[in-house]
């Protein structure tokens, strides 16, 4: 089964993008935008790679990863949020930084492998023909990010916290006038933000590819931020363009696989080219009907004492 | 008790001087923090990592020849980031340049040819490096595209064109199957001041790059208009300043000088084209520019430094078995300290009592 | 609400005993006490940077005091932040709203309420409290589309669903039209006679005295007085206000005459962006000699119309605009400045000056098109000084020293600055936009004289302000701006403040299609 194998894939590839995604979606919601989430996601998956060998459990091997990437945001929170730094400066520090930490971390573990990330089977349900792996018999990440997508959606829309944060990143100093704590809100979402991408980067080494390579996440993070302008800070169009990526990813290596005559590298850079191509139509498409993005993304907020 | 942030009334001159040695005094502690966790002695790793590359003729030199493409392109990414826009695919830049020069003394190996060759890679470097940054400069004014991250995805792709050049078309058929283009010739190479010595004349280029963006910055009204376009958007718009048509100048001068770096490095210092001719010139840029306070004579500075911490870390790695990478978190951690010091210059320190209380007036 | 009217005053709601505020050095309020009782609306009056602001934001917990006490039904408090403030039945509307855009009027309603008020069922409650209090909003609105109006209606709402002891209001009517004022109005006097207290700030000398029942008149950080407004003359209110005989400035009569050196004819133009306004086939003419005021609530087209006017923005046909007889309609803000005409924008801080810059390259933002401060590219910093000296002394501009960031200045003095700026290029033509908005009473008259001198000497001058006292001592000539039309010219000696007002409210205004007066805050 062909399109049963393509889709098994598709979902893999996507779902480290729409972990990673889902964070930052938050925390540009809030209003802060963190450039770092390459450094985030390395640090993640070296930090997944190492507790999930050192344990042996895929389960505290993904804690690692999430406590990696949301240690790293802290460093992030400190600097733009407690000292108001140039987030977009910040964030490249953060993935510099990043992809040096986790090269330190990993350096041990280079060679290795380990069991990936068990499959779920139910019996029958899941032999059901065509579809019945695709839906029930992905590993627990794959669940995992489904329902986190689906509860940013239900917290952003449904809760008055999240209400709350909408507010925070449309509007830092209207939110400050009624009280709220406009730094701590930012702090927690750039904290969550960081799990997620630390998570989506565990990902790869605990399910994707079971060992651990240095720079193995390859732009991940860069693209996770595109899928953030593409999705219009939507729940939604987030998961649908992280599935959408994903087929890219996934299309353009079994393109590779069967030999088409296309040099290898075209083909590799076919994300990256497709990334562009995105960001340029749906930003020209929303430069004609105004702008949804938090009025506040990107700006410091320091309070008036 | 609790510490705020207060805004100056003034930006302190103090603190902008004093803030980049601050961060570096910073990096240092809490390097020596780094190496005891690592298990390695902590003085003794910074004195191998910071001091004994100044002892030696031959490092010294290696220094300036390290701190030569981060000068050029440190250089064209300040006027960038003064201008609020952000030019972070230099990296690819650097290796576009470097290609399209390199393809001439791909082209021209063995023929023969005359003297022209060198002065031709340079300029079709720098312009390859230039046409290279405006497809994010375009993208950013045309479309509203973060150039942020097309600039980026072009690192990516460059980094893909490099590899499938070296391993396909372009590649030495007596290289013994490995990714490199043949060895250029001597009219295709960057001459050095000595026989012996790796100092080559790419870094008088740099220094004159130097020069040049400071007066530009201090004294012209193109400066004055890249500084304001940054500074305030909106009082640039009321003097009359194209914001657009700046964020394409500004990517074309930093593309052109970043381009111009990858030609001068793979003309002076690598002699053939492969993979992996830059351990991350584009992105170190970056870190210089703003410990370099987006000042050019700051980023000569501090551009010596980080070519201090490439070689210092090359030595680190041999003499106590530390990985590479440290170089790296030692980049990223001084850009945090660089940042997190710059906001002393607006801002200043004040400690707040956690609940006020009503006092009576006395 | 329960306390039966007698003769007795009753116990004060809020009381600030000796409530000091200083930043830094500066001593926002000085000892200031006042006492606010139910059932009454206490105005507090004062010039802008008298301390109003400082003091209500105490009152509603954002800042806390330097020193002094708060006591609130007769017990001492502390406020440490705006939720204790609501939780006692503490109310704000402020003058810059606390809004967001992307979000509709019942979320931004909810954002003001307590953490405990349910969601569901909002919009319905939002409904009610607005018809019951004449109040008119659709719930399920995105705020971004709205009036200034209508916006103010969400912050009051947003109060009145806490069911608030006390209501304090920042200068609520400054961005409203006459009627909208009218409707205010009963709304207050509607709360008041349910018992609830107002504490109504303003400098509006009339608004006070027709609808305060006391009135705090602040100067200088300090209360100079306390009194009832009904019982004063606009004149002694005024008095009190700036300390010392308002000084009034002194225009000639307009000598006009010849052709227009400002000509605006069939100028039509979408805005930038969506949020705008569009401007509706304008026709203006100003001559040489003559001040044309352009009255108008905020967001009616004033900022489109001074960027086309600019050169910010290139209207559509070449002729649209003439300047000295010279089609500008399509030159850039420089090559306009070139043709002898001058700008200030109403934003001193970030459009008409980079506040981290110093002074001297502040003058360089205007300076640059047509001075001598640049040459060959190469920009002359000796010049650049000479003309920061220039303009201080002429103008009277107060600082630390010779040329210092423009953001350390005071608002008055930097606004003197960038007046002198333009007007010492002497133009032919200058469009100035809030010429003394925020500006003390000094700085004002000194600003409102500058430029009657310059049109003595024969400029034509173009005033855009909300305030229509200034224009009425100032201009020549009145137009008013509703919805990116104008009104038609009206000479000042035959104008009726009551006509503008219904004019400023787009009553008699040509008709104009649904949904163009679509503002800003």
């Amino acid at each position: 089964m062909l399109l049963e194998a393509v889709l098994l894939t598709v979902i893999t590839a996507s779902t480290p993008l729409l972990l990673a995604a889902s964070g930052e979606l938050v925390a540009e919601r809030a209003g802060v935008l963190n450039l770092g989430v390459e450094g985030m996601m390395i640090v993640g998956a070296a930090c997944g790679f190492a507790g999930a060998f050192l344990s042996g459990s895929i389960l505290l091997g993904a804690l690692c990863g999430i406590l990696g990437g949301a240690a790293l945001a802290a460093v992030f929170a400190l600097l733009t949020l407690g000292l108001a730094a140039n987030q977009v400066a910040s964030g490249l520090a953060l993935t510099i930084l990043g992809v040096g930490v986790s090269g330190l971390i990993g350096a041990g573990f280079v060679g290795q492998k380990i069991a990936g990330a068990p499959h779920l089977y139910i019996p029958f349900v899941t032999d059901i023909p065509f579809m019945g792996r695709v839906i029930f018999g992905q590993d627990g990440f794959v669940y995992v990010s489904i329902t986190l997508i689906a509860g940013i959606w239900w917290f952003l829309y449904r809760t008055r916290a999240g209400l709350v944060l909408r507010a925070v990143g449309d509007n830092h100093a209207s939110a400050h006038a009624l009280g709220y704590p406009v730094l701590r809100i930012r702090a927690l979402a750039v904290l969550f933000g960081g799990a997620c991408a630390g998570l989506g980067g565990a990902y790869l080494p605990l399910a994707y590819t079971p060992f651990w390579v240095s720079g193995m996440t390859a732009g991940r993070g860069w693209i996770a931020l595109a899928l953030v302008v593409f999705a219009s800070w939507l729940p939604g169009r987030l998961a649908l363009g992280a599935y959408l990526f994903g087929a890219v990813t996934i299309l353009q290596l079994h393109a590779q696989g069967a030999g088409l005559g296309v040099p290898s590298q075209l083909m590799t850079a076919l994300p990256y080219l497709a990334t562009i191509v995105v960001l340029v139509a749906i930003s020209w498409a929303r430069g004609r009907a105004g702008s949804p993005a938090p009025a506040s993304l990107g700006l410091a907020f320091v309070p008036d004492r | 008790m609790r510490l705020v942030l207060e805004r100056r009334n003034e930006q302190s001159v103090a603190v902008a001087v004093l803030s980049p040695l601050l961060a570096v005094v910073l990096t240092l502690v809490t390097g020596a923090v780094l190496f005891a966790v690592l298990g390695k002695p902590p003085l003794e790793a910074l004195r191998i990592y910071f001091l004994d590359p100044l002892t030696e003729p031959w490092a010294l030199q290696e220094m300036a020849v390290k701190a030569t493409p981060l000068v050029f392109i440190a250089v064209g990414l300040s006027l960038c980031y003064l201008a609020n826009a952000w030019n972070i695919g230099a990296e690819g830049q650097f290796l576009i340049g470097a290609v399209a020069g390199g393809g001439i003394a791909v082209a021209t190996h063995g023929t023969g040819a005359g003297p022209w060759v060198l002065p031709a890679m340079l300029l079709v470097g720098a312009a390859a490096g230039a046409l290279y940054a405006l497809i994010p400069a375009f993208c950013k004014v045309r479309f509203g595209a973060s150039e942020i991250l097309v600039s980026l995805m072009l690192v990516y792709v460059a980094e893909l064109v490099l590899d499938y050049l070296v391993r396909g078309p372009w590649r030495d058929p007596k290289g013994y199957n490995f990714p490199t283009t043949a060895p250029f010739d001597p009219v295709a190479v960057m001459p050095t001041f000595s026989e012996a010595s790796r100092l080559h004349f790419g870094s008088v280029l740099a220094l004159l790059v130097v020069i040049g963006a400071a007066v530009v910055l201090r004294s012209t009204l193109k400066g004055f208009e890249i500084r304001l376009v940054g500074a305030a958007p909106k009082a640039a718009r009321f003097a009359g300043f194209d914001d657009k048509a700046l964020v394409l100048v500004t990517f074309a001068i930093s593309g052109a000088l970043a381009g111009f770096a990858g030609v001068v490095e793979v003309s002076a210092t690598v002699g053939h084209l492969q993979p992996g001719i830059s351990p991350g010139y584009g992105f170190t840029a970056i870190i210089v520019a703003f410990l370099g306070r987006l000042n050019p004579v700051g980023i000569l500075i501090a551009a010596l430094f980080l070519a201090l911490t490439f070689i210092g870390g090359e030595g680190a790695q041999i003499s106590l078995k530390v990985p590479l990478d440290v170089t790296k978190v030692f980049q990223g951690i001084l850009l945090f300290y660089v940042l997190a010091c710059d906001t002393l210059i607006l801002y200043r320190f004040r400690v707040m009592p956690a609940h006020p209380k009503a006092a009576h007036a006395a | 609400m329960d306390e039966a009217p007698t003769g007795e005053p009753p116990a004060p709601l809020l009381e600030a005993i000796e409530i000091s505020k200083a930043f830094g050095d500066f001593l926002a309020n000085d000892r200031i006490s006042l006492a606010i009782r139910p059932r009454e609306i206490h105005a507090l009056l004062g010039e802008n940077g008298a301390g109003k602001s400082t003091l209500v934001k105490i009152f509603y917990g954002l800042l806390q005091p330097s020193a002094g006490e708060l006591r609130y039904q007769g017990r001492p408090i502390e406020l440490r932040n705006p939720a204790q403030a609501r939780a006692l039945g503490i109310g704000m509307v402020f003058q810059h709203f606390s809004l967001f855009e992307q979000l509709t009027v019942a979320e931004n309603v909810a954002l003001g309420l307590d953490r405990a008020t349910p969601l569901a069922g909002l919009p319905e409650r939002v409904a009610e409290v607005s018809r019951a209090y004449g109040l008119a909003l659709e719930p399920h609105r995105a705020v971004w589309r709205l009036s200034v109006g209508e916006r103010q209606r969400i912050e009051i709402v947003r109060c009145l669903l806490q069911d608030p002891k006390l209501l304090i209001l920042d200068e609520p009517t400054s961005v409203l039209t006459p009627p909208e004022v009218e409707q205010l109005f009963r709304t207050l006097r509607v709360l008041r006679e349910e018992g609830r207290a107002i504490l109504y700030i303003s400098h509006k000398l009339d608004e006070v005295r027709a609808l305060c029942d006391t009135a705090t008149i602040l100067r200088a950080g300090k209360v100079v007085a306390t009194c009832d407004p009904r019982a004063e003359s606009a004149q002694s209110l005024a008095r009190m206000m700036v300390g010392g005989e308002v000084g009034a400035v002194r225009a000639d009569s307009a000598r006009t005459g010849g052709a227009p050196r400002l000509a605006v004819r069939g100028l039509t133009l979408a805005p930038d962006d969506p949020h705008g306004v569009r401007l509706d086939d304008i026709h203006l003419e100003v001559a040489g000699g003559e001040i044309v005021g352009i009255a108008g609530v905020a967001g009616n087209g004033q900022d489109e119309l001074f960027g086309a006017l600019s050169g910010e923005r290139h209207a559509r046909r070449a002729d649209a605009i003439r300047i000295d007889g010279r089609d500008a309609g399509l030159l850039s803000i420089t090559e306009r400045r070139r043709l002898g005409a001058a700008f200030v924008p109403d934003e001193r801080l970030g459009h008409a000056t980079a506040p981290r810059f110093s002074l001297s390259e502040n003058a360089l933002i205007s300076g640059h098109a047509a001075s001598d401060m640049v040459r060959r590219g190469f920009i002359d910093r000796a010049r650049m000084l000479a003309w920061v000296d220039r303009i201080s002394e002429a103008y009277d501009v107060r600082k630390s020293r010779r040329d210092p960031e423009a953001f350390s200045l005071s608002g008055g003095n930097l606004q003197k600055y960038v007046v002198g700026r333009e007007i010492l290029r002497e133009p032919g033509l200058l469009v100035v936009s809030q010429p003394t908005w925020g500006v003390d009473a000094g700085a004002a008259a000194a600003i409102r004289q500058a430029l009657i001198d310059l049109a003595r000497r024969g400029a034509a001058i173009l005033v855009i302000s909300q305030d229509l006292d200034e224009l009425f001592e100032i201009a020549d000539r009145l137009v008013v701006i509703s919805g990116g039309r104008l009104s038609a010219p009206r000479l000042k000696r035959h104008a009726d403040r009551s006509e503008i007002g219904l004019l400023m409210a787009g009553v008699g205004m040509r008709p104009r299609r649904e949904g163009a007066h679509a503002a800003r805050a």
